[in-house]
């Protein structure tokens, strides 16, 4: 698999650290209450299809990256920096 | 046998070689099988299971029977496919899967009791009693059954890998791959070309129809001439693509010395190469099927195909009195070829009644061959026609069932290939490999004039442009085929030649239910041996269709899945053995650690000193305690350049590290090292370290040196994702600084001998840092102790660190201290109840730790939230506290259980578990640190202490975790 | 006073050469990850333009030459190599003396693209990396920085305690490659 990183262009999947779903950039405040905070951390759906997740280009630029990905196909239809998306 | 004036072999070259001890001789260009049937050797080697004989079959990687054992001693590769092998002088090869030997096999034994070994023999007779699985039903069925055997040496061969990029991967390198490669060549495009064979070419090597006017070889050549002349088209021979891969991305197997015996000069046996491009074309060819009858796997029974291969391309004829069994006009050519070549052919039957007829041939049509007879080859076949059977004696039959497309690569990334009607077979779906399209005759094209069209085609379709070029004037017969998978009769006809498959295997599924076609595959192993069914899946399909009553496109096929042919492990693991299995760290002390004597130990991929043992000491101990002493009675040195160290800078660095730690760090003053804990977002520990602040805007981390990379992505995490808007920049300074801790009472006293400027207890106090010079160096000095002593961590820029080593260590030794390793490192640290990851496991809070009043209130910060939560702040978690020992038996080991003093050591009743013991010399006894239920609600209290896995058992109290010096005199100086 | 004496990252373990390859260590001189803060690229490279005579580099891409060199390093920093930066840099960018942090070789000679291959899993022909290309990847198992020097001409940098493994590494490939051709 391959990844089309915005600063560095198309890199082999073994240049990435993968995190999980993008979910994470959504952190709630700290008293936005326990039901908040356990759909923050621990539930996650798994769609057979497209997913958004994070990316980290970890032996390339080390940008953070937001990746739609189709779980069933591996294919990847948008990459964008995580910076810019929250 | 060899016939004169055939082949593209080198006849002024002959080459000497061995199989199975017996001298033979062939020549350049030869294959061991084409050279083996050269010297009319029929029989080489057993089947799988019933230790049949079996005697070359193909031409190609498909090859079922052929596997024979390449070289010997460590170097030997079992399990060679003879008709890939290429011919090398000396070459030494071996039947496998005999005993005592392939002539004579004591284990065809298997034969004769096959009526007891049936499809799913093994499910239905070994399942008890379950005890003599193990002991003896898996021991006798490995011996009798298997293929080539490693030499249970350390494979001494090279193995390479690497990255290839192109715009157009070629994949076959026939007449379609070529005249693809030609024209997208003559297009600038930026082209690999790969075929598996050592000679491109593919089947116009093998056939005798001519391509524009000149034998298909010569035009070959011609186009290789002109593909080697662009700078843009790169060949690769011996090449097999084995995979086609996500986002363009193909493996691809290079057999580099497979053919020389010539392997000691640095070059790799095999590369394995990943290839990434932007579009593919895929002109696998087709393979040829056969037809199933009693005893088809009689040696001597071979692939029509490659009948023509051998005596076109290699100048032998398998045989001296030739036959052909079809059920298509194209095996015809087989007996034409033959008969232009001298060669005797004695019938042709073909099963269809309005067969075309062969001049000069005894045509059977209508006809079908029932059984084949001989030993250990082939010496007649009965054929039935017109409801008589007749015997007509020959020691080769030519069979042809039609022509499978190779949809294979298609099929790797879960699509499935589609029925065609007009050619009996799969052809692979579009688009099934985005980027990838299907040419020439693996797509259904079946002649040479429709490939050559088809791989132009393939080329435009694949980038989307244009090209021109000639297509050159071909052979283009229709392909005329009448499906036949099976001659029904009595006895067994073999489909899988590898694992001993017949059709009666494929009904007796279908009866007992195991109808669905990947139940089958399971149950009867159809499919699954090394040639993975090329050569007999779409005959087993179709039987399985007719058993089952439905038909082919309903019944479906199983999944092809990487590699198309069998590819080494080492190949895949390239680069990766020895050595480069993992890169190694190594601190600038190294070398001088090593020269006194240090055994070095892998912390993460960083290597640091156990300890470093002097004349006279007979354990680790005794080198273990010395070293405690220099830390707690005069100074000793260690380096600690392993911890992770990352320079943060910015008006908003201080904002990140209250975000990130538990506790402020915005309070710190300039000139300060506070120590911070940092948690994960669930409210579990992540990593602990020191941070210094060397400015208002400037700050200097240290991580653990296992988390060191963890961290450094969790900031870049929490910058990028969480506070993109935080004006903060940070990188990895671990490398900059060699740093090294100089720990005890006489630190201060050490130091003081080197810096260019001295220090005091005012200037440096506990939890200072600043710049200092040494020699004129630039360096850093922390006042910061991992050990509860006076202690300093001095840094300097790496290139030094090697020098001031030795000079701290020669400096320490002249005042009755010296260099402590890890072990020292470690007493010193659970003395004092400081963590590690040894207790930081990723499953305790800063609650569990004692540490809750870390977690600052007036500020948030990440796991902050969660770490509050009832189950996480509950006091009957296990929390860390202090061990000593209180039974008969003094000794502490990591990793033993606590349970209450009078119950059994039951999981049930497990109280909590030991993290870390050591050794206290001053102590006089083990000191360990733990997880208790219910932490210093336990203080005093005694608990059983039992490990399982060594055998030890004593009784321990809980104690304070800080177990030296508890009043924390010492650390201040 | 003491006397600290410097030892490079590939001390007694290059130069190497096998057939026409040179691996060769490379002192770049000072070097220093410039980080400019939010906003300040442009003042950033204009300042070493002023400064040093080089600008801030796109992505991907090396500029100057043995006295000035700035390399693209990863998102948001560049490495400054050869000069001391100027102090004002400080005003715009977090600097960060990374002068021993890294084992600088350069590899040269006609196949070293094909050394690379065996170890970079990035596109390295001449139309996708020519001379004036960088990248931050993989050298092996080691993240690293590569840049295209010139034809058949490459700087590799690997953190300096992997110095060995990258010698290792390179000598393998270098091994392969030579006897190959």
């Amino acid at each position: 698999m391959r990844i089309q990183c915005p600063i560095c262009g198309s890199r082999d999947r073994r240049e990435f650290y993968y995190k999980g779903d993008a979910l994470a950039l959504k952190r709630p405040a700290p008293d936005a209450g326990a039901e908040a905070w356990d759909d923050y951390v621990y539930l996650r759906d798994n769609p057979a299809g497209w997913h958004s997740e994070l990316w980290q280009h970890e032996a390339g630029c080390g940008a953070w990256l937001v990746v739609e990905r189709n779980i069933t196909s591996h294919e990847i239809r948008k990459v964008t920096l995580a910076e810019d998306a929250t | 046998m060899r016939v004169q004036g055939k082949g593209l072999i080198d006849r002024s070259r002959p080459i000497g070689f061995r199989f199975d001890g017996h001298r033979y001789e062939g020549f350049v260009g030869d294959t061991l099988a084409s050279a083996l049937l050269a010297n009319d050797v029929k029989l080489v080697g057993r089947s799988f299971k019933y230790h049949r004989p079996r005697g070359i079959y193909s031409a190609g990687s498909e090859e079922p029977n052929a596997l024979v054992t390449v070289g010997r001693g460590a170097g030997a590769e079992p399990n060679i496919r003879a008709t890939v092998q290429e011919l090398y002088s000396g070459l030494e090869a071996r039947a496998q899967n005999a005993w005592p030997s392939v002539g004579f096999d004591l284990m065809a034994i298997n034969d004769l009791a096959a009526p007891f070994l049936g499809a799913g023999f093994y499910y239905k007779t070994f399942m008890w009693p379950k005890a003599f699985w193990e002991k003896l039903y898996e021991p006798v069925i490995r011996h009798a059954a298997g293929l080539g055997a490693l030499s249970g040496q350390a494979n001494p061969d090279k193995y390479d890998r690497g990255f290839l990029f192109c715009d157009l991967l070629i994949i076959g390198a026939g007449p379609t791959g070529l005249m693809a490669a030609l024209a997208a060549g003559r297009a600038g495009v930026d082209v690999i070309l790969a075929d598996e064979d050592c000679r491109m070419g593919g089947r116009l090597l093998a056939e005798t129809k001519e391509i524009d006017g000149k034998p298909g070889f010569v035009w070959v050549d011609e186009v290789l001439a002109e593909l080697d002349s662009l700078p843009n088209v790169r060949r690769m021979v011996r090449t097999t693509v084995t995979g086609a891969y996500d986002s363009g991305m193909f493996g691809a197997l290079e057999r580099v010395m497979h053919h020389t015996a010539q392997r000691d000069g640095g070059a790799p046996l095999e590369t394995f190469w990943r290839i990434a491009t932007k579009g593919a074309v895929l002109a696998a060819g087709a393979l040829e099927r056969s037809i199933a009858f009693r005893n088809n796997d009689r040696p001597g029974v071979m692939q029509a195909g490659a009948v023509r291969a051998y005596l076109n391309r290699w100048g032998v004829s398998p045989g001296k009195t030739m036959t052909v069994f079809a059920n298509n006009d194209g095996a015809h050519q087989t007996a034409r070829d033959l008969l232009d070549a001298g060669v005797h052919v004695a019938a042709v039957i073909d099963s269809r009644p309005d067969a075309p007829d062969i001049e000069g041939v005894q045509m059977i049509k209508g006809g079908l061959v029932k059984a084949a007879s001989g030993g250990k080859q082939l010496e007649a076949i009965s054929v039935i026609h017109n409801g008589t059977t007749e015997q007509i004696a020959t020691d080769c039959l030519a069979v042809s069932g039609g022509w499978n497309p190779t949809v294979h690569l298609t099929c790797h990334l879960n699509g499935r290939p589609q029925w065609s009607e007009d050619i009996a077979s799969f052809v692979p779906k579009m688009g099934a490999v985005p980027g990838m399209i299907a040419a020439g005759s693996c797509n259904g094209e079946m002649s040479t004039a429709q490939c050559l069209a088809d791989g132009v085609k393939a080329v435009e379709c694949a980038l989307g442009i244009t090209v021109k070029v000639d297509v050159p004037a071909a052979e283009d017969d229709p392909y005329r085929m009448r499906p036949l998978w099976a001659v029904p009769g009595k006895g067994r006809a073999w489909l899988d030649f590898q694992n001993d498959v017949s059709v009666k295997d494929i009904t007796q599924a279908a009866t007992e239910n195991f109808s669905s076609v990947e139940h089958m595959k399971r149950y009867t192993t159809q499919g699954m041996a090394t040639d993975q069914g090329k050569n007999s899946n779409m005959q087993a399909l179709a039987l399985l269709a007719d058993a089952t009553g439905r038909g082919i496109p309903e019944t479906g096929t199983t999944t092809f899945r990487p590699p198309y042919s069998p590819v080494a492990l080492a190949a895949l693991g390239a680069g990766a053995q020895g050595k480069g299995f993992a890169p190694e760290r190594k601190t600038t002390s190294h070398v001088f650690s090593e020269k006194m004597g240090a055994p070095m130990i892998a912390v993460g991929l960083w290597y640091r000193p156990s300890y470093f043992p002097k004349a006279g000491e007979k354990t680790w101990r005794e080198s273990c305690d010395r070293e405690v002493g220099y830390i707690r009675h005069s100074v000793g040195i260690c380096d600690v350049s392993t911890l992770g160290k990352i320079d943060i800078q910015g008006p908003d660095a201080a904002a990140l590290l209250d975000f990130v730690y538990t506790n402020m760090f915005s309070t710190l003053k300039v000139g300060r090292v506070r120590y911070g804990l940092m948690l994960r977002e669930d409210g579990f520990v992540m990593d602990d370290g020191t941070t210094a602040r060397l400015s208002d805007t400037h700050f200097v981390m240290t991580t653990t040196t296992a988390a060191a990379g963890d961290v450094m992505r969790h900031l870049e995490f929490v910058t990028q994702c969480l506070r993109p808007d935080w004006d903060v920049r940070f990188t990895s300074v671990t490398e900059q600084w060699a740093q090294f801790a100089v720990a005890g009472p006489e630190s201060r006293a050490l130091l003081n001998g080197i810096l260019d400027a001295p220090i005091d207890a005012e200037s440096v106090p506990f939890m200072a840092c600043g710049p200092v010079s040494i020699g004129g160096v630039k360096g850093r000095l922390f006042r910061i102790s991992f050990s509860g002593e006076h202690a300093y961590e001095i840094a300097v820029p790496s290139r030094f660190g090697e020098s001031l080593f030795e000079t701290l260590v020669a400096r320490a030794d002249a005042m009755e201290g010296g260099a402590y390793g890890m072990e020292a490192l470690n007493v010193a640290r659970v003395e004092k109840g400081f963590i590690t990851h040894s207790e930081i496991s990723g499953r305790v809070t800063a609650f569990d730790l004692g540490m809750e009043r870390m977690l600052s209130a007036k500020k948030d910060c990440i796991g902050k939230t969660l770490s509050w939560r009832a189950g996480l702040t509950d006091p009957d978690r296990e929390r860390m506290m202090g061990f000593k020992a209180v039974g008969a038996a003094k000794m502490l080991t990591a990793g033993a259980h606590l349970y209450p003093e009078d119950q059994d050591a039951h999981r049930v009743h497990d109280q909590g578990h030991i993290t870390s013991v050591a050794w206290s010399p001053d102590l006089e006894r083990y000191v360990a640190l733990g997880m208790v239920r219910g932490g210093s609600a336990r203080l005093g209290e005694r608990l059983r202490m039992v490990d399982g896995v060594r055998g030890i058992e004593t009784h321990v109290e809980v104690v304070d975790p800080v177990q030296f010096d508890p009043e924390g005199g010492r650390v201040r100086g | 006073m003491v006397e600290l004496i410097a030892k490079s990252a590939c001390a007694g373990l290059l130069p190497l050469k096998i057939g026409g390859l040179l691996a060769a260590e490379k002192d770049l001189g000072v070097l220093t990850a410039i980080m400019p803060f939010i906003g300040q690229d442009k003042a950033a490279s204009d300042m070493l333009k002023a400064v040093h005579g080089v600008t801030l580099p796109e992505a991907g891409r090396v500029i100057g030459d043995d006295d000035t060199r700035i390399i693209w390093f990863g998102r948001g920093q560049v490495l400054l190599a050869g000069p001391t930066p100027s102090t004002d840099l400080a005003q715009v960018a977090a600097l960060s003396d990374q002068s021993d942090a890294w084992c600088c070789v350069e590899l040269s000679g006609a196949g070293a693209v094909d050394v690379l291959a065996r170890l970079v899993p990035i596109d390295l022909r001449a139309s996708a990396f020519p001379k004036g290309h960088t990248a931050r990847s993989m050298i092996g198992h080691m993240n690293g920085s590569v840049s295209c020097l010139g034809s058949d001409r490459f700087l590799m940098m690997v953190f300096r305690s992997m110095a060995g493994t990258l010698v290792h590494e390179l000598a393998e490939a270098m091994e392969t490659v030579v006897a190959r051709t």
